[in-house]
């Protein structure tokens, strides 16, 4: 095969870094949203959002092409398979950003809202999985693609206390209801993005190894 | 499980002259099965398919080493005819080298059957083994007429029906497809599909595409071994080797 194929590969690659760093951007604009309540990045967010759905489709239509017309095989398929797979987690990730930003600057024009302690810990955990995902991806890290998946629990259970606090506080001030059901909408998208993370790690292991390990299906003594 | 074998390798070493030219070959073939052969040039692909029905016998500079069990039995006993067994282990070469005859008399003039007088039962043979080989329809109305008419596609399928004439159990076949365009490469690769219901098939290609898309089972050679043999799927999605990965995403040299 052609030098020609292996500078396609490297440039899809490359294209697919740009759209990390873009949605990259976009998570820690949501992180700044959430935990120092400055929303004045929304536009910025929007941008992003434009040109990742441009991305999205750019890069779709160039594996598809490199798959077309080059037929191909072992490392180079999977490593497409990935880029590809890949691409959508980061669209989806984008769109909780939004997501994210939108529903707290709601929140901040009625009122102001104490931090709560496990909401920017949890934040900052889902922010570094979904960076260490990307950069793993970046060097096809299988060691560090695990240590992602081992931090998924992390999440899930501050998650779980995140809401139980706010169920708590719209018992004791029912008229934070709305605030309350916002954060917890919140709370759930950064869950989200960490499970996109956890996706994106999987594909680093597939397209290291050759390995399907979502959902658990492997064994665990490999 | 020996009945699900058709052949049984065990370390087989070939030298031409002083030269290796196989090294340590052990492999079991599977009966009804696809086998491809991939691997660069000169990495023995052709010495090992030769081995199969002792055509390197025929060259005096080579020496074999090694058993070679052909439904259980060895190949290189004593006891054993190379004539026979070449009617067992037919062989379709690279270049289609049809007879300057007619396309029936290139099927009925194939040395087994040289004894066959019964017209009838020729004609059959005829009829079948064109067939087999996906040409009947194309040619059943020109029988008479010179096989160097056909096109280059078409004779690589005549000298597949020539083969399957003899009515052997395992056809090689070496880069059968690697003058033809790619739809005389899929007629070629359909019809092998279809055999595999009753042939063993041994197929080197150059193409690791061509291994791809109809091998069952993939063998890599390079410099003389045998790299890696798995099934074709795994072979083409996670190899084992990096050097199997290598030459399968086109990495090498
Ligand atoms: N005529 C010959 N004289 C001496 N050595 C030979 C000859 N033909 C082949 N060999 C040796 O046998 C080795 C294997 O050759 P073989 O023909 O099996 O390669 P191959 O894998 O079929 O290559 P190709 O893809 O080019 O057909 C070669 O490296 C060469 O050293
Ligand atoms: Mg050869």
């Amino acid at each position: 095969m052609d030098r020609h194929f292996f500078d396609e590969l490297n440039s899809l690659k490359q294209e697919l870094l740009n759209m990390g760093s873009l949605v990259e951007e976009m998570v820690s604009i949501a992180v700044r949203a959430l935990v120092e309540h400055d929303v004045n990045l929304l536009e910025t967010i929007r941008q992003n959002e434009a040109r990742v759905n441009r991305l999205q489709v750019d890069i779709d239509e160039y594996c598809l092409k490199l798959i077309a017309l080059h037929q191909p095989a072992a490392s180079d398929l999977r490593f497409l398979l990935g880029i590809s797979k890949i691409n959508a987690e980061l669209e989806r990730v984008g769109d909780h950003t939004v997501n994210i930003c939108k529903g707290i600057s709601v929140v901040l024009e009625k009122e102001q809202v104490k931090p709560f302690i496990d909401m920017p810990k949890m934040v900052e955990i889902v922010s570094s999985m979904f960076k260490e995902s990307l950069h793993a991806f970046v060097i096809l890290d299988v060691d560090k693609a695990r240590m992602i998946l081992l931090r998924d629990d992390q999440v899930d259970q501050l998650r779980y206390k995140i809401i139980q606090e706010l169920i708590e506080l719209m018992k004791k001030e029912p008229e934070k209801v709305e605030t309350a059901v916002s954060l917890i909408l919140t709370a759930n998208s950064f869950e989200k993005i960490a499970d996109h993370a956890t996706n994106i790690a999987e594909v680093v292991i597939f397209v290291a190894q050759g390995k399907d390990v979502r959902h658990h299906f492997e064994d665990p003594l490999l | 499980m020996e009945g699900d074998y058709k052949f049984r390798i065990n370390n087989l070493n070939v030298f031409w002259g002083k030269a290796q030219a196989l090294r340590s070959i052990s492999i079991d073939i599977p009966a009804n099965r696809i086998l491809g052969i991939i691997g660069p040039s000169g990495s023995g692909k052709t010495v090992f398919l030769r081995s199969l029905n002792r055509m390197n016998d025929l060259v005096p500079e080579i020496s074999v080493e090694g058993r070679i069990l052909l439904d259980g039995e060895d190949i290189y006993h004593p006891d054993v005819d190379p004539v026979k067994l070449r009617k067992r282990v037919g062989m379709v070469f690279a270049l289609p080298v049809p007879l300057p005859a007619s396309i029936y008399d290139n099927i009925v003039f194939s040395p087994s059957l040289f004894r066959i007088r019964d017209r009838k039962k020729l004609n059959h043979l005829v009829e079948t083994s064109l067939t087999s080989a996906f040409l009947w329809d194309e040619v059943k109305d020109r029988l008479k007429t010179s096989a160097l008419r056909l096109s280059g596609g078409q004779q690589q399928r005549l000298c597949l029906a020539r083969v399957l004439a003899m009515e052997p159990e395992v056809i090689l076949l070496d880069e059968p497809c690697s003058g033809l365009d790619p739809i005389s490469t899929a007629a070629i690769e359909d019809a092998l599909g279809i055999l595999k219901k009753n042939f063993t098939i041994i197929l080197v290609t150059n193409n690791t595409k061509q291994a791809a898309r109809v091998a069952d089972n993939t063998a890599f050679f390079l410099m003389s071994e045998m790299i890696e043999y798995g099934a074709t799927e795994q072979i083409f999605t996670m190899p084992r080797d990096k050097r199997t990965n290598d030459y399968v995403t086109g990495r090498f040299g």
